[in-house]
């Protein structure tokens, strides 16, 4: 493995931002360049969030290109299909099976995009997209709040890396007394891809 | 064994390692972490400051008492800060002092992307600019260096990218900085800028320039990476990372010191390339002082200076100017998706302003708005903020509007750490002058936009420690205000008689509209998610336009509540005219029994 570029998003809250540190430690850890950019600020307020992480032998910049991410990592529908253009064509999408409505949905001004629209945009640029039932794992191993884990464990399974080095990456990310439930989460995550 | 750091991280590290012994800083998206960070460390003093010009003043205080000091903000916070960025440069220093200004190119935060680069020029102040992490953290040494050598505060500039990226940084150990003098100086003639001192002064920062202008051609964080020499690039910041990675074999001239330039280095590399371009983020800074040398180059006629670059951007920029052939364009696709309903931040569930502005909404009230969370009161469905210019602005621009006979009472609104911040000399300008505006302080107990710091209000410092908590009734009061009022932010009918009562008095007045931020860890233990009565319901949809992220119309129009996000503020149960919305009390009557 050479280099890697991933796109991660989601909703302010979600542990988008969690999510990239840990990433970004798992290339370090596997012994390449990593960078990690971000933009804080709104994210706690329920805003859409964007992350991009890459790993290589040598990174420069640490934005990636719109239609150059492998991975598409969304935790959230509607944030998927907002950043599907990200994606590389025929990189591979990870997308928790939730939504979340925005204001404009909820309060009934807009319609929430439906599974058709997504699925259609999805296709024209991939065939590999994996959804994910994350929250429901998630609840499952005790938290929804592990939501975000449960979605690394299922990238894990689909990158060469030693399970060993994400194992590490999550126990240095999260605070100690929780780094059980987020090891169990990412264990999940991790037998829901093949 | 290198660490990722974000830029703020780095820079908070070199703080530390390079003997920095004072900081003072206005929390500012994307300066914030910073400050955060450097307290952290052992050994130093670290404070909030009430704005950024006491910031930078409390910062130069230490410096000229012998003490390395720093003082960070966003690029707008230099605005707040120039006076003193001026005289500073005038003065110079004892020990070093270094100014970090964050800038927002793309404004991800902020009413403007000002490029910072041009208040180095305008007060003759040396700016440098790392392109990672690792020299976010080096410049800072190097930067205290200069000014320690140069008698000179150094602008330490970042944007956004350099300040929210992390990339890899090598660690290393704290070297104290000198102690403080063992007097205070007294050099009247450098210190006291009277204008026969100030006078002498001017030809000194001149000269100053000229020495580090010479400085700049060995200054080691300056290099040419010499290519193929059939295009150059001249670069700095972020955008150096996309000149690698868009022309990997391009000559290139990083420069880590962007004012001044070194005339030697940069005349030797665009003479020695065919073609010299000259990437750079905002203005064409770098570009006009090459200029200036005499030079031809090309920089802002391929590359825009409005917003952020990315390496997309650059690709198609540089193939659009010829600098890459057209098979250097990465095709990819942009599927039809239709139009998505959009996510802008939005006041969190149980947010103390939402019950304000559905007030302010419902009285129509003219809204002079300030810098915020409350600054989201503008965006539908609340629609309730009518100007928002800079920190502070609110009370001034109400008083002019009604020096003006504007028919309408305007109304100021700010929060408790912009009212810190630039609102009370803007309230005692109003009480003097006999104006009639109505001030209202949001007082969520916090600063809570930029990520929840403590203020004069908290009762505690940024470092941890009790304090004593201002008061606003008696400040309002003594600012001139004769008539102070404070209201529960969460009790919409007191909002509201408060409200009518000021706008029927024809005299100036405060109201304080108190209600802490619901992130708060005091207030996530109170959370109550409240119900909704589905016989009761009929679906009419005033709860929705309270713009409640908790709120979720059904597919059968009616209302219900999400109870992960809801925490029982009870704004739309007051909203609700068939009383369709359970209020806390009965949510809790009903579980118990």
């Amino acid at each position: 493995m050479k280099s890697m570029d991933f796109i991660v998003v989601g909703v302010g809250g979600q542990g988008t931002l969690l999510a990239s540190d840990v990433i970004a430690q798992v290339g370090l850890g596997a012994g390449l360049e990593a960078k990690k950019s971000e933009v804080h600020g709104m994210a706690q307020r329920g805003g859409s969030v964007i992350s991009h992480v890459r790993w290589g032998e040598k990174v420069y910049s640490p934005l990636i290109g719109k239609g150059e991410a492998d991975f598409l990592l969304a935790f959230e529908k509607l944030e998927a299909l907002r950043h599907v253009d990200w994606l590389k064509p025929g990189g591979v999408a990870l997308v928790n099976d939730q939504a979340i409505p925005p204001v404009a949905v909820s309060s009934g001004g807009a319609e929430y995009p439906s599974d058709e629209r997504f699925l259609a945009a999805f296709r024209a640029v991939t065939d590999r997209l994996y959804l994910i039932p994350s929250l429901a794992v998630a609840q499952e191993v005790g938290s929804a709040r592990v939501n975000n884990v449960v979605m690394l464990g299922a990238l894990s399974a689909l990158l060469d890396v030693d399970e060993a080095v994400w194992r590490a990456a999550i126990e240095e990310r999260v605070p100690p007394k929780y780094v059980e439930l987020n090891l169990r989460a990412f264990e999940r995550g991790r037998g829901l891809v093949k | 064994m290198k660490k990722l750091l974000s830029g703020n991280e780095a820079i908070a590290r070199g703080a530390w390692e390079y003997g920095v012994a004072v900081a003072s800083a206005y929390p500012g998206t994307p300066s914030t972490e910073i400050l955060e960070e450097f307290a952290r460390y052992p050994n130093v003093y670290a404070e909030w400051a009430t704005n950024e010009k006491v910031a930078l003043d409390v910062a130069i205080g230490a410096a000229y008492a012998g003490r390395r000091a720093m003082s960070t903000m966003k690029h707008v916070g230099l605005n707040v800060a120039a006076d003193a960025f001026f005289y500073a440069s005038m003065t110079g220093i004892e020990g070093g002092l270094v100014i970090v200004s964050a800038d927002d190119p793309a404004m991800h935060s902020s009413q403007n992307e000002q490029d910072n680069r041009n208040f180095g020029k305008f007060a003759r102040v040396p700016v440098v600019e790392p392109v990672d992490s690792q020299e976010a953290k080096d410049l800072v040494g190097a930067a205290l260096d200069i000014s320690e050598q140069f008698d000179t505060p150094v602008l330490l500039r970042i944007t956004t990218r350099i300040a929210h990226s992390s990339t890899p940084v090598e660690l290393g150990e704290r070297r104290e900085g000198p102690p403080p003098l063992p007097t205070y100086p007294r050099k009247f003639e450098k210190y006291v800028m009277l204008p026969v001192n100030a006078r002498k002064r001017h030809p000194v920062i001149e000269e100053r320039i000229r020495k580090l202008t010479e400085f700049a051609e060995t200054f080691p964080f300056n290099r040419i990476e010499w290519g193929d020499r059939d295009l150059g690039i001249v670069t700095c910041g972020v955008a150096y990372q996309y000149a690698k990675e868009i022309f990997p074999t391009a000559s290139v001239l990083k420069l880590g010191m962007t004012y001044p330039i070194p005339p030697r280095m940069v005349r030797e590399f665009v003479g020695g390339v065919k073609r010299a371009i000259v990437l750079e983020e905002l203005d064409p800074f770098v570009e006009n002082e090459i200029k200036l040398l005499g030079l031809w180059v090309e920089g802002k006629s391929i590359f825009s200076g409005i917003g952020e670059m990315d390496p997309r951007l650059v690709r198609e920029q540089a193939i659009a100017a010829g600098l890459l052939p057209e098979s250097a364009r990465k095709t990819y696709v942009v599927p039809d998706v239709g139009s998505l309903p959009g996510r802008p931040p939005v006041l969190c569930p149980g947010c103390p302003h939402r019950g304000f502005y559905v007030i302010t909404r419902k009285l129509k009230l003219p809204i002079n708005g300030d810098i915020g969370c409350y600054t989201l009161g503008a965006l539908p469905p609340l629609n309730s903020t009518d100007t928002c210019g800079c920190m502070g602005a609110s009370i001034g621009v109400a008083h002019g509007a009604d020096k003006a006979g504007s028919p309408e009472r305007n109304i100021a609104v700010l929060g408790d750490s912009t009212f810190f911040h630039t609102g009370m000399p803007a309230l005692l300008n109003v009480a003097y002058n006999k104006g009639k505006t109505i001030t209202v302080v949001l007082d969520n107990r916090v600063t809570a936009m930029t990520g929840h710091q403590d203020n004069p209000g908290t009762g505690r410092t940024l470092q941890g420690q009790e304090t004593k908590e201002i008061e606003f009734e008696p400040l309002l009061r003594a600012l001139g205000m004769d008539h102070v009022h404070t209201v529960n932010a969460f009790d919409l009918r007191e909002v509201e008689r408060a409200l009518r009562e000021a706008v029927k008095r024809d005299e100036a007045s405060a109201l304080v509209v108190r209600g802490e931020c619901a992130l708060l860890p005091e207030a996530r233990k109170k959370y109550v998610p409240l119900r909704v009565d589905e016989e009761r319901c009929n679906g009419c949809g005033l709860c929705f336009r309270v713009g409640c992220p908790a709120i979720v119309k059904r597919p059968d129009g009616k209302a219900s509540i999400d109870p992960l996000l809801c925490t029982g503020c009870e704004v739309c149960a007051q909203v609700c005219g068939r009383k369709a919305i359970l209020f806390r009390a009965q949510v809790l009557e009903q579980s118990e029994g």
